[in-house]
């Protein structure tokens, strides 16, 4: 596998360059991408379905392997790590999953209790409990639903518990997946507050959200980095997004502002 | 001519679909074996999953005692009857303890212990396994750090290999119980000749041989039912698929190596003197 080489910047997460991915050998999903998302800000990625978003945010996780080009993580090159450099360094991630990815064997308190009975066996199973509860806690959830399963619980309840369980270790790097995606718009700002409420609590950490919610993006992100056909095609602020001059970012954000119009008369709609 | 090119064309396409055929075949058999084999190293590697075995012991045995109890039970007494009534035509009655225990032993016991466990323990594994990776459990076990063929599958399969010979010898017993209330309690048969020819021509390497039996089959079965569901792709239906091609080729290959592995053993009896058959 061909890598390159990539100058060791300190001020970034996630350094990614020249990444190529093809499942078939003929088609590339991702196509020469080219991205670097710096330390202690919120970096959105946005695009329309099948730009290779997942793609590439399961190769930044260690869960894909690039055809070619390369991947820094934290100043780690992480194409040329075995298994077990690669569950060491998945230790310094957090992620909330599209529908949080709770295990529904276990209460909302055990879940987060997961991670550290894994990864922190030095601490007593009290100390364990005290700082699931605290994550549950930052999370925003209610603590009469600690010992709920997760088939008891709400959507919006459920983010809450793929948060703390994500905010467990203590991550330097929290990865969302979608995390506004079939919510209401009401639990959507609800997810979108705590997001940034989360990032700006825990100071120095990198969030990166997958969404193609542009008006979350807007919301929430420091950098918006927008993806098409595997490539970088535009990595800004929120304000360079809208002032572009592209075409089809310029259509992305018109269908967006259409659907988000739909979508508060909607809600208005079932108000009245 | 023409009637010609197409019978070798036809031809040929038969030859083409069974080399097909067969090379997905030993591809799959080749992916079960890698799964397997890799299922039971990462058992051996740190951190070890005790507990996650004992709780899979518990739901394939414990959980499986009433209706391996039960089948035993039924078949055990419905064997005896046949046999009677068989033997009673050549004045053979006290041949039944005997010859029940042999098949039960040997072949009834783990045969039907283990395509009760595949349907039951085996398609649970396979949707319970289907379920977590469309819903991204085990992404999300991966993305925490944790080996999720090391926490999910390992412990199945140990505690499979485990299991299915202790739930051999339940049903072993509850069959030879259902054989002593057939033939003691309602046909009346002599109570010390049933147990005396029992004693005379049942072994104890009978009853070894099934529940090795009884433990090969645990290995089988586990690993396609949890292959299937590990590899699930799609949502509910995917599941569905998964846990139903888990349990059927579970069942085909209980039935299919119970064939290979009884002669195997047999010749093994051969080797070393053991065969009270010749």
């Amino acid at each position: 596998m061909e890598t390159v080489e990539l100058v060791d910047r300190p001020d970034l997460a996630i350094a990614i360059k020249d990444l190529r991915k093809s499942f078939d050998g003929r088609e590339f999903v991702l196509n020469g991408m080219t991205l670097e998302i710096p330390k202690g800000k919120i970096t959105v990625l946005i695009g329309y379905s099948g730009t290779g978003k997942s793609v590439l945010l399961k190769h930044i996780l260690g869960l894909l392997k690039p055809t070619s080009g390369s991947i820094q993580i934290l100043g780690q090159e992480i194409t040329k790590m075995n298994m077990a450099e690669l569950t060491k360094l998945r230790n310094r991630f957090g992620m909330l999953f599209q529908y949080a990815a709770l295990f529904d064997d276990m209460t909302a308190l055990e879940n987060v209790i997961f991670p550290l009975k894994e990864h922190r066996r030095d601490l007593t199973k009290a100390k364990m409990i005290e700082i699931a509860r605290a994550r549950l806690k930052e999370s925003g959830l209610d603590e009469k639903h600690y010992s709920k399963q997760p088939s008891e619980m709400s959507g919006g309840m459920r983010k809450r518990v793929g948060l703390a369980r994500a905010l467990a270790l203590d991550p330097e790097i929290l990865v969302y997946d979608e995390p506004t995606t079939g919510l209401d718009p009401v639990l959507t700002e609800m997810v979108d507050n705590l997001i940034v409420s989360t990032h700006n609590l825990r100071q120095g950490t990198t969030s990166v959200v997958v969404s193609h919610d542009l008006f979350a993006a807007f919301r929430i992100a420091d950098h918006v980095v927008m993806l098409d056909s595997g490539r970088v095609l535009l990595h800004g602020s929120p304000q360079d997004f809208l002032d572009s001059d592209i075409d089809l970012v310029k259509r992305f954000v018109a269908k967006g502002v259409r659907k988000e119009l739909q979508v508060h008369a909607g809600s208005a709609r079932s108000v009245e | 001519m023409i009637a010609r090119d197409k019978f070798n064309r036809a031809f040929d396409g038969v030859f083409l679909w069974l080399a097909v055929k067969f090379r997905t075949f030993i591809i799959e058999v080749g992916e079960l074996a890698q799964f397997g084999l890799q299922g039971y190293r990462l058992f051996f590697t740190k951190p070890f999953r005790w507990p996650e075995l004992l709780i899979h012991m518990e739901f394939i045995g414990n959980k499986s005692l009433g209706i391996i109890v039960m089948s035993g039970l039924f078949t055990g007494m419905a064997l005896a009857y046949q046999i009677y009534l068989g033997f009673k035509l050549v004045n053979a009655v006290s041949l039944v303890g005997p010859t029940v225990g042999m098949g039960i032993t040997r072949e009834l016991g783990p045969v039907l212990t283990g395509l009760i466990v595949a349907a039951r323990a085996g398609g649970a594994m396979a949707a319970r396994l289907g379920s977590m990776r469309v819903t991204e459990q085990i992404d999300a076990l991966e993305v925490m750090g944790v080996n999720p063929m090391q926490y999910l599958v390992s412990p199945r399969l140990f505690a499979a290999v485990i299991v299915m010979p202790l739930l051999t010898g339940v049903f072993d017993f509850a069959a030879m119980f259902g054989c002593w209330l057939v033939c003691i309690k309602l046909l009346g048969m002599d109570e010390a000749a049933f147990f005396d020819r029992t004693y005379l021509w049942l072994e104890p390497y009978h009853i070894f041989e099934g529940l090795f039996k009884a433990a090969v089959f645990g290995v089988f079965f586990s690993i396609i039912c949890t292959h299937r569901g590990y590899l699930t792709k799609g949502g509910a239906e995917g599941v569905g698929a998964a846990t139903n091609r888990g349990v059927v080729l579970s069942m085909v290959m209980v039935i299919a190596s119970d064939f290979f592995l009884t002669n195997l053993i047999n010749m093994f009896y051969n080797v070393f003197g053991m065969n009270n058959w010749k």
